[in-house]
């Protein structure tokens, strides 16, 4: 059981960045799919929104045949480090956080645009106050995001390899532990992966409602 | 007399369709201009265009005889107030202090300057509420100090009453015509209410189908109505 407590935090850390990553990538992409005028930008809009559905395993066997050692990446010598996880994490997460900052931008009402730039605004300052507005849908963007890496099993497996304290994380854990009939060893696992889930979410959610009644 | 804002052979296209052609528009400094016309007569497109919210595809708009400004420069020195209050999710002193802030103004002084406005609409005592729990009147009012407080040179308002219940209306009407008296801002006031129009404007512009068929003074147009169709116009609103 001691090797409980790394296996979390790498669980928490390659998540949490690969989140975090999304976010950066996310919020921008998402804001000018959301308010852009430009050709193409519903057909992106519905390849993102495809992406969001994306299947772990499929974007696992993508980056591992870019990392391979023999692959087009393989000279980074990435393929089985949390590294790897962490790109693949973010391919899959990306998509979700884009997709839901589109959607929670484009159900503002589009005159709050005029009424900003119409009281002064800038083009950032503008979008800093519709952010701000979506500041609730935003955080749910970015929970969804956290949730569909977390969870995932398939990709971390693929591209991480589940090397014991390298990159085992508790998904990869809990699929070997099973496989071994280890039910104990994977129940605890899966607490462990539920309780921290619960608690990154939590916090989202506080600073989610601070200052609602 | 100076013009504040003069528009000349302005056309505007909205989906290849011309909705807006005005040879000739001047706004004198001082003076509120209501714009009056029925559905679809191009008001909010004229409104949008002299906000540059929209985009000309022939004329000029000069503002204090020049048309070189830059689109931000030029919008930081008028204030918009439309027919939703649109407030943001924050309190009615943020949001009343908000163009401020876009322009710099520390905080300290924007509430001071906010405070001092949302007194002077009645709604002082709402400060500290969330703009999401106000009444239709309540939201206008926080709407227009939100625009007062930056001190426009141009006030711009695109039927900012249509929404509210008649008594709230004509409450809002008479305190917003003493304002526009004590600050003497220019104003252009868009509305389909020919008794509003008369009430605070000191000219009229009947709009018609994109122009500008008649302007004068409120009395002056009903009294000589330029063309048939101006007279139509007044006359089924009127009656
Ligand atoms: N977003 C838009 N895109 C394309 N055409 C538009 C748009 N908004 C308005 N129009 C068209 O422009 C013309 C003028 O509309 P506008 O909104 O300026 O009229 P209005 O006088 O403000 O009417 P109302 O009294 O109903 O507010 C109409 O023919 C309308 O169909
Ligand atoms: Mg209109």
């Amino acid at each position: 059981m001691a090797d409980l407590f790394p296996i979390t935090l790498l669980s928490l850390q390659v998540s949490i960045l690969a989140t975090l990553i999304s976010l950066l990538i996310g919020l921008p992409l998402g804001t000018i799919l959301a308010l852009g005028k430009f050709p193409g930008r519903s057909f992106l809009l519905s390849i993102v929104n495809t992406g969001m559905a994306l299947p772990p395993v499929v974007v696992g066997l993508f980056v591992a045949m870019m990392l391979w050692r023999s692959g087009p990446l393989g000279d980074l010598r990435l393929i089985y480090t949390p590294a790897a996880i962490i790109i693949a994490q973010t391919i899959i997460s990306a998509p979700v956080v884009t997709g839901l900052t589109a959607a929670a931008l484009q159900q503002l009402n589009p005159r709050l645009r005029l009424q900003l730039y119409g009281l002064g605004a800038s083009r950032a300052q503008m979008v800093l106050s519709l952010w701000r507005e979506a500041r609730l849908p935003l955080l749910a963007a970015l929970m969804a995001g956290f949730g569909s890496v977390i969870s995932e099993v398939g990709a971390s497996m693929m591209v991480g390899g589940n090397i014991r304290g390298q990159t085992r994380v508790l998904t990869t854990a809990i699929v070997l532990e099973t496989s071994k009939g280890e039910f104990e060893r994977a129940i605890a696992l899966s607490a462990f992966l539920l309780t921290i889930t619960f608690l990154v979410n939590w916090a989202l959610t506080v600073i989610q409602q601070r200052g609602r009644s | 007399m100076t013009a504040l804002i003069e528009v000349r052979d302005l056309l505007v296209r909205r989906e290849k369709q011309t909705v807006l052609e005005i040879e000739h528009l001047a706004v004198q400094k001082g003076e509120v201009l209501a714009v009056v016309g029925p559905n679809g007569a191009g008001k909010s497109t004229l409104f949008l265009t002299l906000a540059r919210l929209l985009k000309h595809e022939r004329g000029t708009i000069h503002f204090n005889g020049t048309d070189s400004m830059s689109t931000l420069e030029y919008r930081r020195r008028i204030a918009l107030v439309l027919q939703e209050p649109l407030l943001l999710d924050a309190s009615v002193r943020e949001n009343a202090a908000i163009g401020l802030g876009f322009r710099g103004i520390p905080r300290v002084d924007s509430d001071r300057r906010a405070g001092h406005w949302l007194e002077r609409m009645g709604v002082a005592h709402l400060a500290d509420r969330s703009a999401r729990r106000l009444s239709g009147g309540e939201s206008q009012r926080v709407s227009l100090a939100r625009a007062f407080v930056l001190e426009p040179e141009l006030l711009l308002l695109d039927e900012p009453f249509t929404a509210l219940d008649s008594p709230t209306r004509a409450r809002l009407l008479e305190d917003l015509k003493a304002v526009l008296a004590e600050t003497s801002t220019t104003t252009i006031f868009i509305t389909h209410d020919l008794r509003e129009a008369e009430r605070l404007g000191t000219r009229m512009a009947v709009m018609l189908n994109g122009r500008v068929h008649q302007m004068g003074e409120p009395r002056e147009v009903f009294a000589h109505p330029a063309d048939a169709q101006v007279a139509e116009f007044l006359g089924t609103t009127l009656g």
